[in-house]
């Protein structure tokens, strides 16, 4: 069984919270960092003066440093961006299944969309950890949206980048990075916006686990505010994912 | 009475509801706790007075399109629309495992399109182990009622009740909604047809707009309000409906804090019910008990029950 969470008194301190693109922040976070179990979780963030927390996907976690990358989209959001280092932050960690990595092929290929990027990066890191070789293909809509490219290509393995605009490396979309470079994945991992897992999942046709997202209330489960209909039932994205196989998805 | 060694004697927390006796007056309302096994991830939910679980229709419902929430200053709104297995998985699967993480009184909510669903839900439910209370969610639209909630009419709400007692032993109380322009007349509908106890309040019915896409936040277009901002609201009418039934009250709405279940039981609540506070704060129950003979004690409270004396 998995172990208990830790209780309320538990909380963050903020070591760095600094733009790194456009519209898209990058906090580090100090505290317990035992509870993950995978890349692919997320943590859902208190922000004082609002109601609801604000789930955010977990992109790395180095000993008790946790990073969170998240655009600034909203009040909440920006409420976040001022967020200065000392502050101290409610989180609740480790929400959420994360990515399956004991099932993963020979050729996996990680995809990452805009800010659905960096549990991509948490998920190449813990794959090269694990001896497995993964390639990484980003996508953004143009250059000026870029985010984590330095330290993907420190991650030292094969990698590409697709803009909408061809404005940096391949014009178009990440499927079109895997046809050109004719890749020839045999599993693949992704997350990003919707229209690019619906690609994904209908044009490759090999076994694939992507992280969807949803507006959501409590984060772990019981208020069924981000519930998803899956060929096995209807499914909670919080708690039964963020991230679902591919053949569990149904695509309307 | 006993004192133990050592320790200061812990003030009397119990509390009873139509001789269902609750450690505590502390219950997570329906829909803001699952079936309370997904929480033994937080804390032992065994510290819990009880649970009411998700609220349970005849057949499964997947709910309304998402998105489900919308956030408000102090509290939100929600359309889950009662997603939800169905009775007979409830009583199949789900209670199984909430048996197993929880050993005290549960409150079973049920919810229904018609009179009939009501008794049938109660009828499947009836000599399930634990089950000690059954807790009737009027606030759906009665769809032999031209699509009015059940709660909004005393007429209704007393045909609900009286079908329910035909096939149940459970004491059987009536969730109210607040969406109406009487609530004491609702609530003394009610007990005349034979209810239990009673419960409020539901949530209150508001939206949001998006000014960036200029559309209703939630799908439904209008959701359930709760949440702290709610308090007063629901204070108001649990001390009306108090004042004005005999039978006991469960005060729900905003409750977040021990002061707060202290407030709701001065008002003439007999349990609370915490709904929101556990969305946002996995431990709110668990605080709230931890945090309530402090709060006694500071108020002069020696026992829950000598509030209602």
């Amino acid at each position: 069984m998995k172990r208990m969470h830790r209780s309320n008194d538990t909380k963050f301190v903020v070591t760095d919270n600094r733009w790194i693109g456009k519209n898209t922040m990058m906090m580090m976070v100090e505290g317990p960092t035992d509870e993950f179990s995978a890349p692919g979780q997320f943590v859902n963030i208190a922000i004082p003066g609002f109601t609801l927390r604000r789930p955010i996907s977990v992109c790395d976690i180095e000993g008790d440093t946790l990073t969170i990358v998240y655009d600034v989209v909203g009040h909440g959001t920006e409420a976040l961006s001022k967020m200065v280092p000392g502050d101290l932050l409610d989180i609740l960690p480790a929400l959420g299944n994360g990515f399956d990595m004991s099932r993963c092929g020979e050729r996996p290929v990680l995809l990452g969309g805009g800010v659905g990027c960096p549990p991509i990066y948490s998920l190449a890191k813990n794959m090269i950890a694990a001896d497995i070789l993964p390639t990484v293909v980003l996508g953004f809509n143009s250059d000026d949206r870029m985010i984590m490219i330095e330290q993907f290509e420190n991650l030292d393995i094969p990698f590409y980048v697709a803009t909408v605009d061809g404005s940096y490396g391949t014009k178009g979309y990440v499927t079109d990075v895997i046809r050109q470079e004719a890749l020839n994945p045999d599993c693949f991992y992704a997350c990003g916006p919707l229209p690019m897992l619906r690609a994904l999942c209908s044009q490759l046709d090999i076994p694939g686990q992507v992280s969807l997202e949803a507006r959501m209330a409590c984060g772990f489960g019981v208020c069924m505010c981000c519930s998803l209909e899956t060929k096995n039932g209807p499914k909670r994205i919080c708690k039964d994912g963020p991230v679902f196989d591919k053949e569990n998805l149904i695509w309307k | 009475m006993e004192v133990k060694e050592n320790r200061v004697s812990a003030p009397d927390l119990s509390v009873s509801l139509s001789g269902v006796r609750l450690k505590n007056p502390v219950i997570p309302a329906s829909g803001c706790f699952g079936y309370g096994y997904g929480m033994t991830e937080y804390y032992d939910i065994n510290v819990l007075g009880s649970i009411s679980f998700k609220g349970t229709t005849l057949h499964p419902r997947f709910g309304n399109p998402l998105p489900r929430v919308a956030e408000c200053v102090s509290g939100l709104i929600n359309s889950v629309g009662l997603q939800n297995p169905g009775i007979d998985e409830v009583v199949s699967v789900e209670l199984p495992k909430m048996r197993e993480a929880f050993h005290g009184p549960i409150i079973a909510n049920i919810s229904g399109f018609s009179v009939d669903e009501y008794r049938e839900c109660c009828r499947r439910i009836e000599g399930e182990e634990q089950v000690a209370i059954i807790e009737l969610n009027v606030s759906c639209p009665n769809v032999h009622g031209g699509g009015m909630s059940f709660g909004t009419c005393p007429d209704s709400v007393a045909e609900v009740v009286r079908a329910v007692k035909e096939v149940t032993t459970l004491p059987v109380y009536v969730k109210l909604s607040p969406n109406v322009t009487d609530i004491v007349s609702i609530a003394r509908a009610a007990e005349d047809a034979g209810a239990d106890g009673l419960c409020l309040i539901n949530t209150l019915l508001g939206m949001r707009i998006d000014l960036k896409t200029r559309k209703p936040v939630v799908a439904n277009v209008m959701g359930g309000f709760s949440g702290q901002a709610v308090f007063p609201v629901a204070l108001r009418m649990v001390y009306q409906v108090s004042q004005a039934c005999g039978i006991p009250v469960i005060g729900c709405g905003g409750v977040t804090t021990a002061e707060d279940v202290l407030e709701m039981m001065m008002a003439g609540a007999r349990a609370v019910e915490v709904g929101t506070a556990n969305l946002i704060n996995p431990w709110a129950c668990r605080d709230i008990i931890d945090s309530l003979p402090e709060a006694m004690a500071r108020y002069g409270i020696e026992s829950l029950a000598s509030l209602h004396d």
